[in-house]
């Protein structure tokens, strides 16, 4: 399943450096525009001078749609142990570590307890810098495991999508983990339990043709990605350009496969309005 | 002598024997089961030299048999079913109903053509939204009438069109597979060629999962696969080493079941993996008969659930 790499049409930045780097100053990729840290950070992550969209870790986005104090962390304490002894032009071992010191997380979701306007859920989130949130083995576990938290408390599960899909360096297991999380949802159903999906930048390929997919309200993040294939493999496949909207979140709600868009900023508000129905 | 060209001369020589052998009533038999001795055994030592790449090339070769050529073979009566009801019919998926082993089953199948311009009007097994949902609406009628299932896959991937994402192919894969963790009946899925990541597993999901030894299955294409992580399509066959994506290994991993043996190939001789087919898939067939519906979809539920591996974090 590709992973999304072609990132131009969209106003989501991805800034590596963006923890570690102790620089007050952070540069917009989408208008260049010098900003202050701290007020980004305050403006949740969106340019104050064009209105793009930076990307958030799963930490981050825990801060800003988590209540303060409110978040228990439910993250299961394991990691990939390399099932295919994988090898391309370095190590999975040494992709893990690496991605292991950067993001200080096990791997690329975080799964906690917690309230959104003091409705009180289960919330799991992914994280693009860990290998392109690609859902692996331990990430399958931790969805799982934080459904069947939810349905064990009784409590919603949102799952906040980031992911370029399955995670290739874990082979026939990765594709599994879309079996094993479509399997595990049914918990939720047999409890009439609600499980709101957010699709954020990227939600594709093996992530997207599995759980994230099948929640019972879809919400999508303003700027997300949100397809199957690739839009270069479409193209070669096509042999014609698609469209710059080709894929966006607001494609997606034209062919109604999303519910609603929602800007960054209100998507606090939104899901505390969805979660009031249920 | 190339190590073919040796298998090919010894198979010339047999097939000399045997027709000297009826025309001038000579009696060769013990010369041409000697032959034929020798021939199995270099044919199993090359088998065993075979790596994942010379795999992958078997299991997309020209001569492989496609599905129907299986569905003619093993099934009585196969009546075709078309359409998805609102999209039109997808005819990357050959499905409807048939008797197998005395009762009536619903057959879902990806067919690549057996020629090329079967492989055209059946887009080489690639479904689309389309196909997906005629899917379902084959598993809703065999959960309905209480007919067991029986899969066979191979596809190089769902097709990447602009239709296809138009028409969220991604959820409806999303829910093909969701309909066969929950249904009643019993499922039995084999990879017969290509099981290619997404666009398989969405008619993959089964109580018992068995695969042709000379097919993969895998959660990208090499040639995908290489082009992201090595940056060049060029390496597939690395690609294909690293993915691990023979039958072997997805039996090792638990995510199938049984490897079936095809004897000289399923590309060279259809009728020993027909029959190994036939045999495992009746076998599979009788003893999920044996279970409730409430056994069966527990049981399911707890494999798929297991599926993975990891450790306790190291940090
Ligand atoms: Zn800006």
């Amino acid at each position: 399943m590709p992973l999304f790499r072609d990132e131009e049409y969209l106003k989501v930045d991805f800034d590596e450096k963006q923890e570690k780097d102790e620089a007050l100053w952070v540069k917009c990729k989408s208008c260049g525009k010098l900003i202050f840290k701290k007020k980004l950070q305050e403006n949740n992550h969106i340019c104050p001078n064009c209105g793009a969209y930076f990307f958030l870790t799963a930490k981050e986005r825990i801060k800003t749609l988590i209540d303060t104090e409110s978040f228990v962390d439910e993250t299961k304490r394991i990691e990939s142990d390399d099932p295919l002894e994988f090898t391309d032009l370095k190590t999975y071992k040494e992709r893990l570590e690496e991605a292991q010191k950067e993001t200080e997380m096990f791997d690329s979701i975080i799964v906690g307890k917690g309230e959104v306007d003091e409705h009180p859920l289960v919330i799991a989130v992914m994280d693009f810098r860990f290998i392109g949130g690609s859902m692996g083995s331990v990430v399958g576990e931790q969805i799982a495991s934080g459904i069947e938290l939810a349905a064990e408390e009784e409590l919603p599960f949102v799952l906040i999508s980031s992911s370029g899909g399955a995670r290739m360096q874990e082979g026939l297991l990765s594709l599994m983990q879309m079996v094993k999380t479509t399997s595990t949802r049914e918990i939720l159903t047999e409890k009439q339990l609600p499980f709101i999906s957010v699709m954020t930048y990227p939600t594709t390929a093996g992530v997207e043709a599995s759980i994230a997919s099948l929640g019972d309200i879809t919400l999508a993040e303003k700027g997300a990605l949100i397809g199957f294939a690739g839009r270069k493999v479409i193209e070669e496949t096509i042999g014609e350009e698609l469209p710059a909207n080709f894929q966006s979140s607001d494609f997606a709600y034209e062919q109604g496969i999303v519910d609603a868009v929602v800007d960054r900023d209100n998507l606090r508000s939104e899901l505390a309005k969805v979660l009031e129905f249920f | 002598m190339s190590e073919k060209k040796t298998l090919e001369e010894l198979e010339n020589q047999i097939e000399q024997l045997k027709q000297l052998n009826s025309k001038n009533g000579l009696d060769l038999s013990d010369e041409i089961d000697k032959l034929s001795d020798k021939l199995t055994e270099r044919q199993k030592s090359a088998k065993e030299k075979l790596d994942e790449w010379d795999i992958v090339k078997l299991a997309r070769h020209p001569d492989r048999p496609d599905a129907r050529a299986y569905i003619d073979a093993l099934t009585e009566d196969f009546y075709p079913l078309h359409g998805d009801r609102l999209l039109g019919d997808d005819k990357a998926l050959t499905g409807g109903l048939a008797k197998y082993d005395g009762r009536t089953v619903i057959v879902i199948a990806q067919s690549k053509g057996g020629n090329a311009s079967e492989s055209q009007e059946t887009n080489f097994g690639m479904m689309k939204s389309e196909g997906y949902r005629k899917a379902q609406r084959l598993m809703a009628l065999a959960e309905k009438f209480d007919f067991p299932i029986l899969s066979l896959i191979d596809t190089p991937g769902a097709y990447p069109g602009k239709e296809a994402e138009e028409n969220n192919i991604g959820g409806m894969i999303a829910q093909s597979i969701s309909r066969m963790i929950t249904i009643k009946v019993p499922t039995i899925a084999a990879v017969i060629g290509e099981g290619g990541s997404g666009g398989a597993v969405a008619i993959g999901v089964a109580d018992r999962v068995v695969m042709l030894e000379n097919s993969i299955y895998s959660v990208i294409s090499p040639e995908g696969c290489a082009a992201i992580l090595w940056n060049d399509r060029e390496n597939a066959d690395e690609a294909a080493r690293a993915l691990k994506l023979t039958a072997g290994h997805a039996e090792e991993l638990g995510v199938v079941d049984e490897v079936i043996e095809e004897g000289p190939g399923a590309h060279k001789e259809f009728g020993t993996a027909a029959e190994n087919l036939d045999k495992s898939l009746k076998k599979n067939l009788s003893e999920l008969s044996d279970l409730n519906e409430k056994e069966l979809i527990e049981a399911r539920r707890k494999k798929y659930r297991e599926m993975g591996s990891y450790r306790r974090a190291t940090r």
